[in-house]
């Protein structure tokens, strides 16, 4: 082994009578790992913990006047716990392909893989293709990790309209156009493993059972802004979709879904920083709006009388935070979230089979959130957060919640996403 | 309105069947190797550089504009050892252009040019933002632009082989006035030969070693790391006891810890371009290490 070393390096050494800058960078070049480690993929690990007190418990948590999702919505835990702990593994597999594998390791001591895909390297003119599970293009924040969001939890709009986060098990296919400014489109072709589709699993059929259509747009202004703007819309059909709700009595019911479901997110994204400098100092403006259709039979507690009725609703939210680096490592940001319950007609209580009351959760009420946040990043791998925030989540409750909440990376460096 | 406008006309351009490079598109991650492609391509390129010299090249984000950009690049030139890992491999997946990938004739990274210096022996994230191939910053060392020169010059020919002989031909007479301008840099720097330095960041690593100057501290006090005032206090306390000739930082930093110990250690702080575009007189490549070493020579005098 070290032999073969000294050969290179007198190799190197004889070809630097011809070529000494060529030959003089192989030498170092010799210093890069070699052996089995040295194709090892970039890894990464996020840490993160929290400590939450909040005026309600975060058990009874729910969203009126909005379909539970089923999904990971709630607010963190009463009291010191551990997050989510993230470990990302990526690498170019050959010429052609790029693979990406987001494992979350929960502290109830699970594995949830979040993200496992392949993509495209070589197809040129523009276009990415993308296989496996990813977070879906819905918007902004939705493709983005929860331990880069510039708060500790989802706006209420991801939480109604996407379940916190939408991932699923798809294709994607990107064009981004040779403009002079970004625009790209793309569709998402998805199994419907999770809410909106239905039931959650995804249904037992070949074909996609969910589908996605999203464009972007962006460029700069001037020379220290820069936007991105995006529209996303997403189309599935869930079969037998379930909620818990309350009947008029108080007894536990189990309701389903099936028909047509359309949401639209438009979200818009605007960076400053001086000079784009972001060192000393920056701000970062951020919103979107979802808006969702749907239509279809919602049946009345599937394990007894299993009443079915017809059920449409138009429903919309919106989210809008602004974050300012008000010098090195020190950031403070507002977000203001609110839902409109909007319109929703239940067939069973429009003819008098039942009544509103069996229905609680789907009562109007247009929930809404303020949320405050300070925090100091250590270097680019730490970062220390203090959130306070007033939850408007249920009808009948305001929570007031603390969180203080420590995430940081060790291992690959992070990407620097807009 | 604007945006429409631009919308509709790339649309008109989308609608031209494939059109023909006229020229050369050439990304590059600093304006040094903007400068550079400029010298040895002329008019054959156009080029377009991600970074100015008022930007922290540790801290780009992959916007929408520079995925845009490298979108429709044929050549990238970036400096590699990790100075733009944040960012570049985000351009390099989100353009699905093949043609600049890793590994491809459209991928140069400057750095593998020249040999690095300052390497570390331990690699841990304790020691600060630490770069595994040595410190990235590798352009200030005049000697280097040579060699990755010659280097560019090659892969222009190699990407255009129709245009090889103006390359060529630019390339000689870059080298000629490259090495004309080396020995008069060369006669400049020996009375900086010695001299102490405080330095911000590690940005000034190869200028320092080129000219044989010696550098006494960093404001920062591990790579990437904003001063504190603790350090400042130990600095301005080592300053008392071997007094530097000036406290050193790039266009892109903030002059406030520097002027702080400035102040208090009563030594001169001189900005200095870092590279081209960081002064009116760093106008190119030539500009840039005549103002460096001007400015250098002016304060310590």
């Amino acid at each position: 082994m070290k032999k073969a070393k000294l050969m290179a390096l007198a190799v190197a050494a004889a070809l630097s009578v011809t070529r000494p800058a060529a030959a003089q960078a192989q030498v170092q070049a010799g210093a890069a790992p070699t052996g089995a480690n040295a194709l090892n993929p970039g890894i990464s690990l996020i840490l993160n913990g929290i400590y939450g007190n909040l005026s309600q418990d975060p058990a009874g948590f729910k969203i009126n006047g909005f379909v539970p999702t089923l999904g990971e919505v709630g607010p963190p835990n009463r009291g010191l716990s551990l997050g989510e702990s993230e470990l990302v593994i990526s690498a170019n597999i050959d010429p052609h392909f790029r693979g990406t594998a987001v494992v979350a390791l929960t502290p109830e001591n699970t594995a949830e893989i979040e993200e496992a895909y392949v993509q495209t390297l070589g197809l040129s003119h523009g276009l990415i293709a993308k296989a496996g599970r990813f977070f879906s293009s819905m918007g902004y924040l939705n493709e983005i990790h929860a331990h880069a969001w510039d708060f500790t939890d989802a706006p209420l709009a991801n939480k109604v309209f996407l379940g916190g986060q939408l991932g699923d098990d798809g294709i994607q296919l990107k064009w981004v156009a040779p403009t002079p400014f970004y625009l790209d489109i793309g569709v998402e072709a998805s199994r419907g493993l999770h809410f909106p589709s239905g039931p959650d699993g995804g249904r037992n059929k070949n074909g996609t059972g969910s589908g996605n259509f999203f464009t972007h747009v962006g460029d700069d202004l001037g020379t220290s802004t820069a936007w991105q703007a995006g529209l996303s819309y997403l189309s599935t059909s869930p079969l037998d979709r379930t909620y818990d709700d309350a009947d008029s009595t108080g007894a536990t019911v189990t309701n389903s879904f099936s028909g047509r479901s359309r949401l639209w997110v438009l979200s818009g994204i605007l960076k400053w920083a001086p000079n784009r400098n972001p060192t000393y100092t920056n701000f970062k403006l951020q919103g979107e709006f979802f808006r969702r259709k749907e239509g279809g039979t919602l049946t009345f507690d599937t394990a007894t009388t299993a009443q079915p009725g017809d059920y449409s609703s138009r429903q919309s939210g919106l989210y809008l935070q602004g974050v300012y680096q008000f010098m090195p490592q020190w950031r403070v940001g507002y977000r203001y979230d609110r839902l409109d319950a909007g319109t929703t007609a239940i067939g069973l209580v429009d003819s008098g089979a039942l009544t509103a009351a069996d229905f609680p959760i789907l009562a109007a009420y247009n929930p809404t959130r303020n949320t405050l946040m300070f925090d100091w990043s250590g270097s680019e791998f730490s970062r220390i957060r203090l959130q306070l925030a007033q939850d408007k989540s249920r009808s009948d409750v305001t929570d007031k919640q603390v969180f203080l909440q420590y995430i940081m990376s060790l291992g690959a460096h992070g990407a620097h996403k807009f | 309105m604007r945006t429409t406008s631009k919308i509709l006309a790339a649309l008109g351009l989308m609608a031209v069947a494939s059109p023909t490079l006229a020229v050369l598109n050439i990304f590059t991650c600093e304006p040094e190797w903007g400068a550079l492609a400029q010298e040895l391509a002329g008019d054959k390129a156009s080029v377009h550089s991600a970074t100015t010299a008022l930007q922290d090249v540790h801290r780009v984000e992959a916007r929408p504009s520079l995925i845009a950009r490298v979108r429709s690049a044929d050549l990238l030139v970036c400096t590699g050892a990790e100075l733009e890992i944040g960012w570049l491999p985000l351009l390099l997946t989100q353009s699905g252009n093949s043609k600049i990938q890793l590994g491809s004739p459209g991928y140069f990274e400057a750095s593998q040019y020249v040999v690095k210096i300052e390497v570390p022996r331990i690699l841990d994230r304790s020691l600060g933002d630490v770069h595994a191939s040595g410190n990235p910053h590798v352009h200030l060392d005049p000697r280097n632009i040579a060699k990755v020169a010659d280097a560019l010059a090659e892969r222009l020919v190699q990407l255009d082989p129709a245009n090889a002989d103006a390359y060529k031909a630019r390339a000689n007479s870059f080298g000629e006035r490259w090495r004309a301008a080396l020995s008069r840099w060369e006669q400049q720097a020996v009375r900086l030969k010695g001299v102490p330095v405080v330095v911000y960041h590690k940005d000034m690593s190869y200028f320092i070693n080129w000219a044989g100057m010696r550098e006494a501290g960093s404001l920062e006090p591990k790579p990437g790391l904003p001063a504190t005032p603790s350090h400042l206090a130990e600095l301005v306390e080592k300053m008392k006891r071997e007094p530097a000739k000036a406290v050193i930082y790039s266009a892109y930093n903030s002059p406030r810890a520097a002027e702080f110990l400035s102040e208090r250690a009563k030594i001169p702080s001189l900005m200095l371009p870092y590279t081209v575009g960081g002064t009116d007189k760093a106008k190119d490549l030539f500009g840039l290490f005549d103002d460096m070493i001007g400015r250098l020579l002016a304060a310590v005098k």
